[in-house]
């Protein structure tokens, strides 16, 4: 048995529950949440080691055989997710030890996070396709909360959208498991995939595919369905934004990943135009909101958006090359975008205001700062030889390589409005002189500092160095393109034998 | 059967969809019940209505006598209503919240944004202008 692929469900989950019982000792609350973030991270890591040495790894829930019980599965790209996770889980709560407030701490904001990171590594992990209904759900209601923790007019506003939205991507959802449940007898995700192997692929069950890709894509934030990202990311504490931004649109882009790849491999390359229009119109759409936004923190979220459309173009160019791209840009933008989330958040405590007209010369005071906030920014942008320009290189030879040259325009065309906006906001952030009007700046005690700075400069660095060293990532990552392209390994691990 | 919970789930849909584009965010949430409650009955229909035939396998053999009920479309539902009590519970709070803080359970009076946004417009064009100013 593969008793660690449950590890990471188990973590969260346990910290969640000690943390709840331990509801008036923020402290104690504060030290489990660092230290479970820290296990999941290890836990990722050695997963990732297990999976590379073995293969597809899978476990059965309850010892119940495949296509019965509820299945974990961890491939290649699950893993490397999940070392993801850890990562970003770990960075946002050693950074929100000093940024969220006492009240938010007071109404649970650690053990939600956790019940947020678990149903996040249950999306990643399983093989079902009901469970994942469940696991999304998880994910969903700890979202909603720390979404509307606090309770500020705005924050009401922007969860509103956001639960809206949201719960009907889940009625979609819950519509198209159920089709396919009446169409193919079976919801194990490697046992659909052998039935609709020998099905024509006629009438239904095109219909269940574009349900699943709506509800998938509203979660993921794509092109037409992006709209309540930038309503409601600007609204909560820097924190919760940096996590939502850097894992939950990615879990949509995840499970598009996983599910047209493994059971609808059909429908994706008969859609691949339609897929490739919803790629292209959700980059040039969110990079342009981002260039008319004067504030910092709606300019990133429409800078979220956009950055979805780059990972949603390898699925549509479906080769093992924009894949690997997709996978490695994913890994990247995870960090370098929050990276200036963070900083944004920083700039923010420092100056209480994230108006680009109100802010200015904090070059001066914090070199750091600045260069915190321009490595991410230029990578994000994919400027070599940061990590954004090997994922971007990655996708655009893929591109040419199919004859998709507009796509590949497009993709060319947001990168150059990328660098622009990002510029710009930094120029005026950090470079331009302070405005009069400015404040006097907080001051921030040193070890409040360094909780903030610590997980900051660890993503810039993680950026940096993945764009010197990308050799083995992007191997890593092409293997894990590949897996995705042959299911065939992914099904044996689930099903024992391929009939 | 199945034709009368068709016309029943299509009307539980219309009906969903319509009261969600309301501006009432107390008829948005009736709405987004609305709605899961027809997915729900959409995974009872497409998984075979069996009547009468419930999945049990008689003392002396090892197999049910077919055909049976399937068990477990209504294992998912159970689940999926289970799950949407708890949504809901939180939907219904959060508006609760939203009542408190806005003073209305009217969509439009809601939006802040555009305000803000025009708010914030202005003082972004009046620092260029003194800028500009300033270098003449």
């Amino acid at each position: 048995m593969n008793n660690l692929l449950f590890l990471p469900l188990l973590i969260p989950l346990a910290t969640a529950i000690a943390g709840l019982l331990a509801w008036n000792r923020r402290k104690l609350q504060r030290l489990l949440g660092v230290c479970s973030s820290a296990a999941l991270l290890i836990v990722g890591l050695m997963l990732l080691a297990t999976v590379q040495q073995q293969g597809v790894i899978s476990a059965q829930a309850g010892n119940w055989p495949a296509p019965f019980g509820i299945t974990l599965v961890a491939d290649l790209l699950s893993s490397l997710l999940i070392v993801a996770t850890g990562l970003m889980g770990l960075c946002v709560t050693v950074y929100s030890l000093a940024d969220t407030d006492t009240r938010q701490e007071s109404l649970g904001y650690h053990p939600l996070l956790q019940v947020l990171l678990l149903g996040i590594c249950g999306s990643f992990l399983t093989g079902d396709l009901f469970n994942l209904y469940v696991w999304f759900e998880v994910m969903l209601i700890a979202s909603f909360v720390l979404l509307a923790l606090g309770g500020q007019r705005e924050q009401m506003e922007g969860a509103i959208k956001y639960v809206a939205l949201n719960l009907i991507a889940s009625a979609l959802l819950l519509a198209g498991i159920g089709l396919l449940y009446g169409v193919t007898g079976t919801l194990n995700m490697a046992h659909l995939a052998i039935r609709l192997q020998s099905m024509p692929h006629t009438g239904t069950i095109p219909v269940i595919a574009a349900l699943l890709f709506c509800a998938f894509s509203i979660k993921a934030a794509v092109f037409p369905f992006y709209f309540w990202l930038p309503a409601s990311y600007h609204t909560p504490p820097i924190a919760v934004i940096t996590i939502f931004s850097a894992l939950l649109s990615k879990v949509g882009i995840y499970v598009l990943i996983r599910v047209f790849t493994l059971i609808f491999p059909q429908e994706t390359l008969a859609g691949q135009p339609l897929i490739l229009a919803a790629a292209g119109l959700t980059m040039l759409l969110g990079a342009l909101g981002a260039v008319a936004q004067p504030e910092l923190r709606r300019m990133l979220a429409f800078c979220v958006v956009s950055q979805i459309g780059y990972l949603l173009m390898g699925l549509g160019l479906f080769t093992a090359l924009a894949l690997s791209g997709s996978i490695f840009f994913m890994l990247h933008i995870m960090a370098a975008k929050s990276a200036l989330f963070l900083t944004t958040g920083v700039v923010a405590r420092l100056t209480g205001s994230s108006s680009l007209a109100e802010l200015g010369g904090l070059y001066r005071r914090y070199p750091l700062l600045a260069a915190l906030f321009l490595v991410p920014a230029l990578s994000v942008a994919g400027i070599p030889p940061l990590s954004g320009f090997w994922g971007k290189l990655a996708l655009v030879q893929a591109g040419l390589q199919s004859g998709q040259y507009l796509m590949v325009a497009v993709a060319l065309g947001v990168s150059v409005l990328t660098l622009y906006y990002l510029t710009n906001a930094w120029i005026h952030i950090y470079w331009k002189p302070a405005p009069e009007a400015a404040a006097k700046l907080q001051y921030l005690p040193p070890h409040r500092r360094h909780q903030l700075l610590a997980p900051t400069l660890l993503l810039a660095l993680f950026s940096l160095v993945l764009g010197l060293l990308p050799e083995p990532l992007f191997r890593l990552c092409h293997s894990a393109a590949e897996q995705v392209l042959n299911p065939s390994s992914y099904i044996t691990a689930v099903l024992g034998t391929l009939p | 059967m199945e034709p009368v919970l068709a016309v029943v789930i299509g009307g539980l849909y219309a009906a969903g969809m319509y009261l969600m584009v309301r501006r009432s965010i107390v008829k948005m949430i009736f709405g987004l019940a609305l709605l899961g409650n027809a997915a729900n009955l959409l995974i009872f229909t497409v998984g075979r209505l069996t009547r009468g035939r419930p999945p049990h396998i008689p003392l002396d053999s090892a197999l049910p006598s077919l055909p049976v009920a399937d068990p477990v479309p209504q294992a998912l539902i159970l689940t999926a209503i289970v799950i949407g009590f708890g949504v809901q519970a939180f939907a219904l709070v959060l508006i609760k919240r939203v009542y408190q803080t806005v003073g209305s359970d009217d969509q439009d009076v809601m939006l802040t944004e555009n305000q803000e946004q025009e708010q914030q417009g202005h003082r972004l064009r009046d620092t260029g202008q003194e800028r500009q100013g300033e270098e003449a």
